[in-house]
């Protein structure tokens, strides 16, 4: 339970980058965040514009990270395609947490709504993540906003249950007993003193679930059930390089590192974050 | 006692009954006509009013919802679309490959992952610790068709160490079509031992942090004899857990992994009817396997309760 949020800023950094690896993380995620969402001025050349010569160039001095059987250039799509999944992961971080948070105060705070919501979300869990997120993209339609929506339907339930097991604590503690006493309405309660005090568990899930949502697009995309082909990601970057892979592996492997590398520094980071919000947690790790 | 199983068991019941329920709204909030949708763009009037009739959908919502409900509780998921027959029959014929797959990734997840993460958490802090942990992180974060993808190229195209796709063809005696499986195991094995080796190591640190092994060490016994005789006793439960939660894990890596090596089971299959439009497929495979989950969920608390006598019931 995270109730100490009065460590004043300088000893959090401190404690966040105590640890090398969280403070490489985060600048490479930042690195590759920053570079792709400035895709259409860091791009050398246009990610569409086809050329028969270039067909599967490898990497060198025309096309940085080669091109790909339509002869476009893949450090260029590479970016744009960056764009693309950085947005689903980010968009279902956001969306779960406000999903998950919803549900995990209603349930934490009534008692009434807390067995029908808690098993829905057992009922939700029960789902493995890429099979209830493919049959939701199948079934409303492969675009990005509909992929984000499944993807946030998927996690909400983890953020559901750690903030309904917080709620049940804090409920309890002395301090919102005074404020209810004072008269402060319930759902002021519920947002001032009850979410406040849980915003740190949450965060650390979310930047996990930026993970897995980006693992996730990745595999829907790879199954070619995620967003139209049409627009790239690294998911379908890999999807479309799988018929060259004996004559250009370059062409699975560098949006395959790029989804690592992403997930990976998002990992270092959620733990980071875990450790330095919580101390009472970092043995686990 | 025999409340606490009563209760389980009721939870049990509800849950399940919610899979159910969520299987059928997720269809039924599919925008416009479901029958159409299945249809495609091609389909004329009258198919779409045959469909409709043959999949009751010009019913009531509630009579349909009860039927359905009725019919998967005696074990009737509808009929595939593609396959014209039943779904139940269909998803019995995909089930051999992903039942070894997911039996064979889990076997090889338990075998390298909890000796490594019961040594790394008694060398806590140590270069092997350190390494394992690191390796664990980064094929939790390495996408499984990327790990199967680049296996696939190098291990069996290239080195003919085993075969490269398929299921070695109808004919295939039984040894032959688990021949095909080691690498998709290996590969789906993978990054389920990522998940299970930072749980052991976790479950051990506690474990070692706990007042009898204190007094294990206070007494003079050598860390080693803590580790081997008190420790390793009751690593039981971790690993108990463990499968429990990484199935989940196993089946939706089996999806991506069948495609990769084309293998004819369950997820190659939801895939299919993802992209054939075969609803009833869909819906009956998110049944079973959310039963599944709950099923194997049941089974490992009931071992908990055989293994360690002091959870309370």
């Amino acid at each position: 339970m995270a109730l100490s949020s009065t460590a004043p800023e300088p000893r959090f950094l401190e404690s966040l980058f105590a640890r090398r690896s969280v403070l490489i993380a985060l600048v490479v995620f930042v690195g590759i965040a920053g570079l792709s969402f400035l895709a259409p001025l860091v791009a050398p050349l246009d990610p569409d514009a086809m050329s028969v010569r270039a067909r599967l160039t490898p990497p060198g001095a025309d096309y940085l990270l080669g091109a790909d059987a339509f002869g476009r250039d893949v450090f260029s799509r590479l970016l744009f395609a960056g764009r693309v999944s950085l947005t689903i992961g980010l968009g279902v971080a956001i969306l779960s947490s406000v999903f998950g948070i919803a549900i995990g105060l209603l349930a934490g705070f009534f008692r009434r709504l807390d067995a029908p919501l808690s098993r829905l979300v057992d009922a939700m869990m029960a789902f493995p993540d890429i099979l209830l997120a493919l049959s939701l993209v199948a079934i409303f339609g492969g675009t990005m906003i509909n992929v984000i929506l499944a993807l946030s339907i998927v996690y909400a339930p983890r953020i559901a249950r750690i903030v309904r097991a917080s709620t049940l604590v804090i409920r309890e503690l002395p301090y919102v007993e005074a404020a209810r006493a004072l008269g402060t309405r319930t759902p002021t309660i519920m947002l001032t003193h009850v979410l406040r005090n849980i915003v740190s568990p949450i965060l650390v899930q979310a930047t996990f679930i930026f993970a897995y949502a980006m693992l996730a697009e990745a595999g829907l995309s790879f199954l070619g059930v995620g967003v139209d082909p049409e627009t790239p990601t690294w998911g379908t970057m890999v999807n479309e390089g799988r018929q060259y892979i004996d004559q250009a592996i370059f062409l699975i492997l560098i949006p395959g590192f790029a989804i690592s590398i992403s997930v990976l520094s998002l990992q270092l980071v959620g733990d980071g974050l875990r450790d330095a919000l919580d101390p009472k947690l970092a043995k686990e790790t | 006692m025999p409340r606490y199983l009563l209760r389980r068991f009721v939870g049990m019941i509800v849950v399940i009954f919610l899979v159910l329920t969520i299987a059928f709204v997720i269809v039924r909030l599919a925008p416009g006509d479901p029958a159409a949708l299945m249809l495609g763009p091609d389909a004329t009037p009258q198919d779409v009013t045959e469909l409709r009739e043959r999949l009751g959908l010009d019913r009531p919502i509630f009579v349909q919802y009860v039927a359905f409900v009725a019919g998967a509780v005696q074990g009737n998921l509808g009929e595939s679309l593609f396959f014209n027959a039943p779904v139940t029959a269909v998803l019995a014929a995909r089930a051999e490959p992903t039942i070894f797959l997911a039996l064979f990734s889990l076997l090889f997840a338990l075998v390298i992952a909890t000796p490594i993460g019961i040594y790394a958490a008694y060398r806590r802090g140590s270069t092997l610790d350190q390494t394992s942990i690191t390796s664990a992180m980064l094929a939790a974060s390495v996408p499984s068709f990327l790990t199967g993808l680049i296996f696939q190229r190098y291990l069996a195209t290239e080195l003919g160490w085993f075969p490269v796709s398929g299921y070695g063809g109808p004919d295939a005696g039984f040894f032959e079509r688990m021949r095909h499986l080691v690498l998709p195991s290996i590969v789906l094995g993978i990054v389920n031992s990522a998940l299970i080796l930072r749980f052991t190591r976790a479950s051990m640190l506690d474990i070692l942090g706990e007042d009898y092994v204190r007094t294990a060490r206070a007494k003079g016994m050598t860390e080693r004899r803590v580790v081997l005789r008190h420790a390793l006793k009751n690593a039981g439960i971790p690993i108990i857990t463990v499968v429990g939660l990484t199935f989940a894990l196993l089946v939706s890596g089996a999806v991506v992994t069948e495609r990769v090596f084309n293998l004819p089971g369950l997820g190659n299959l939801v895939v299919n009817a993802v992209l054939r439009r075969d609803y009833p497929v869909i819906q009956g495979t998110l049944i079973v396997v959310a039963a599944l989950y709950v099923l194997v969920n049941l089974a490992t608390d009931l071992l908990y309760l055989a293994v360690d006598k002091r959870v309370k019931v």
